[in-house]
């Protein structure tokens, strides 16, 4: 990358922030070994604590969020990440869609911290885990449990040039074919959640010979209905359809809606 | 009287988010607090009623950073309920795998994250200003090491070939010869890198460990084995609830392991070396004794030279299984549900990681339990911090506080990990 001298123009300032979350969608940013020293050339890495104790103080070009809002103390921090923020974009199904951790939503969350620690009313938690979105205006949301990097980069090459990120989409099926993937569904009866999951994977568990288990989220325009009769079809009982849905983006209003039709079918 | 106190409001370079607080009066140091703020996720309530196939992937969002390390302790744990095992083959490539994390993730803490200590940089990206050609080796290491988890697993973070009972599908032989031809160039890497972490400036401090670790009688333990102590004890995983008990400390917000009652023991790349050095590669024996590690280190500012080891020793041992490797008939072995309790434990990059599952009869995960790394090292990190800061209380505040930090990141810990096992306590 040939890039001007640095004292000659403003860097933007990009800053990574982590919430309720396992730390892989930022750990992206780092796993672009390639990339790393490049960007870091074009960009000011501000605020990033998992990789610099410099903390710069915003406002901040862009602001890349990892995570969901599960309390109260991150619910006000996440109105000031907005509000140092020039455009802010959501990395990853915890940010984008609660994660795995909204899986409380389908239980009594007193009760979860009950099983876990001996003094529950020291946990400070809120009832639901909640994506970005629920609180503050996101200007773009990158899926995927974790996110896959080539999109990262894609999406921080766009706002660096102040176009839209270019990615797609429609469902892994597009890319499962794309890749010359067998159909495992067709030819192996394997189920799979590909058609109605976003791409974005380059359709890893079709070419592990494993159906996909839609980390990447739903698709535009899923046709969960049809999938379940077919998820059916295969042997799929009730309750494994209902689990089925109810992993990384549980919440996420199509996927919710599957797992309780495939329940109220039954 | 005088009192002094150190607070540091967020940990950098560390993975997850944590507070340090140490207070002093009079020269002694009253109070030590590593604080996790990191919200829990409560992983322990959502497995109930999930399927036993389940785990792998689901616990494997514990941490991006180690995913491998749950995927193999959380399969191990529910082979054993169901009286499955995974030999032969199917056992080389979980091991491949795993040494493809401890190439990964060691490459990125002794280069982003600990390095930047012994330099006097903010970051890994600072340093390059100075030491383009070395970050950019350790970068190229860690990308090894990222290549060979999603040569095996599909994607280095969240892998998703690893199932109970083995993989879905399995690499041909062919497959592996470009790996092992990177894995070669990757091994040179680690070598060089030892040799360059050995001449770093090492504060001079050594505890009195209590090290655990796995131990296996043929290998440098990383997926079974006994748990070993280094006071002779030794114990098998489905002992682990007897020995290990973790208890919530009313002053403190963490949850402290006690071990055959008594607090403060240490796991990670120190222990292992302690109890495991004489089953290291005869290439990473002689690098360690070149570096001038003796058979036990007690200083934990030379942990990274101990972390660089073992990648030397992961590179070897990788390329070991690449070339004897034959690929086995079927990508799995048949675990079928059983009511029972079963055991896992294997070291991930910062420790040893203890799951246990209870299935019941209809097949589903009726309890779980997981006690990773972090939350066993926090009670030996604060003893750390202790001894280190009370015979310095008159350095100036900011060296002081700086070499907190660094005590902590000795340890590697990672707080995204523990932060969901461990109490949490907010002001508000």
């Amino acid at each position: 990358m040939t890039a001007r001298p640095a004292a000659t123009r403003r860097r933007p300032r990009l800053a990574v922030w982590k919430f309720a979350s396992c730390d892989g969608c930022q750990l992206t940013v780092l796993d672009c070994e390639d990339e790393l020293l490049a960007i870091a050339a074009e960009v000011e890495i501000a605020y990033f604590l998992e990789a610099s104790s410099a903390t710069g103080r915003g406002p901040y070009d862009l602001s890349l969020v990892e995570g969901s809002i599960t309390t109260p103390a991150d619910l006000r921090r996440i109105r000031h990440v907005r509000r140092v923020s020039k455009r802010l974009v959501t990395i990853g199904a915890c940010a984008t869609a609660g994660g795995i951790q909204a899986l409380r939503d389908f239980a009594d969350v007193r009760e979860f911290a009950s099983i876990i620690y001996a003094r529950p009313d020291y946990i400070a938690t809120l009832e639901r885990s909640t994506p970005i979105s629920a609180h503050v205006p996101v200007d773009f949301e990158l899926r995927g449990c974790p996110i896959d990097g080539r999109q990262l980069l894609e999406v921080i090459s766009a706002f660096l040039a102040g176009r839209r990120p270019c990615v797609p989409a429609h469902s892994v099926c597009v890319e499962c074919k794309a890749r010359g993937n067998v159909c495992v569904m067709v030819a192996h009866g394997t189920p799979c959640l590909g058609p109605v999951t976003q791409a974005g994977c380059g359709a890893l568990c079709p070419a592990f010979n494993r159906g996909c288990y839609g980390c990447f989220g739903p698709m535009e325009s899923p046709n969960t209905r049809a999938l379940n009769a077919q998820l059916r079809e295969l042997g799929m009982s009730t309750p494994e359809l209902v689990r089925v849905y109810r992993t990384f983006n549980a919440t996420e209003e199509p996927f919710r809606q599957a797992s309780e039709e495939a329940g109220d079918d039954a | 009287m005088t009192h002094k106190s150190i607070r540091i409001g967020a940990l950098a370079r560390v993975e997850g988010e944590g507070s340090l607080l140490v207070r002093a009066r009079d020269g002694r140091v009253t109070d030590v607090e590593l604080n996790i703020y990191e919200p829990p996720r409560f992983f322990e309530a959502l497995l109930r009623g999930r399927a036993h196939t389940e785990p792998p992937d689901i616990t494997a969002r514990i941490c991006g950073i180690c995913p491998v390390a749950y995927q193999m302790s959380a399969c191990q744990a529910i082979e054993s309920a169901c009286g499955a095992e995974v030999t032969g083959p199917l056992r080389d490539l979980r091991l491949l795998l795993y040494y493809g994390e401890w190439i990964e993730s060691h490459a990125l803490h002794i280069h982003l994250l600990h390095a930047p200590d012994f330099l006097g940089y903010d970051s890994g990206v600072a340093m390059a200003a100075d030491h383009r050609p070395v970050l950019e080796r350790g970068l190229a290491l860690k990308k090894a090491g990222n290549e060979l988890v999603a040569a095996l697993g599909g994607r280095a973070i969240h892998p998703v070939n690893v199932r109970v009972g083995g993989f879905y599908r399995v690499p041909a032989r062919t497959e592996l010869a470009p790996v092992a031809e990177r894995l070669r160039h990757a091994r040179d890497q680690a070598l060089a890198t030892v040799e360059w972490v050995a001449g770093f400036d090492f504060p001079d401090v050594e505890h009195d460990y209590r090290f655990l670790a796995l131990s296996h009688p043929a290998e440098y333990a990383i997926l079974s084995g006994s748990i070993s102590v280094s006071d002779g004890t030794a114990f098998a995983a489905s002992d682990w609830p007897a020995h290990i008990v973790e208890e919530q400390v009313p002053r403190s917000t963490a949850l402290h392991a006690r071990l055959d009652g008594s607090t403060g023991y240490l796991v990670g790349a120190l222990a292992r070396y302690a109890l495991n050095a004489h089953l290291l590669s005869p290439l990473a024996r002689s690098a360690a004794s070149d570096a001038g590690l003796g058979p036990v280190c007690r200083n934990p500012f030379r942990s990274i030279v101990v972390r660089a080891v073992e990648i030397l020793h992961a590179c070897d041992e990788a390329l070991r299984i690449i070339e004897d490797y034959t690929e086995p008939d079927a990508p799995s072995v048949p675990v079928e549900p059983r009511p029972g309790v079963g055991h896992g434990v294997s070291e991930a990059p910062r420790g040893t990681l203890y799951h246990r599952y209870r299935i019941d009869d209809t097949g589903l995960i009726a309890e779980a339990d997981i006690v990773p790394p972090t939350s066993q090292n926090q009670a030996r990190i604060e003893m750390d911090l202790r001894h280190l800061v009370e015979p310095r209380l008159d350095l100036p505040r900011g060296e002081l506080a700086a070499l907190c930090e660094r005590t902590v990141r000795n340890h590697d810990p990672c707080i995204s990990c523990s932060a969901h096992f461990l109490d949490l306590r907010l002001d508000r």
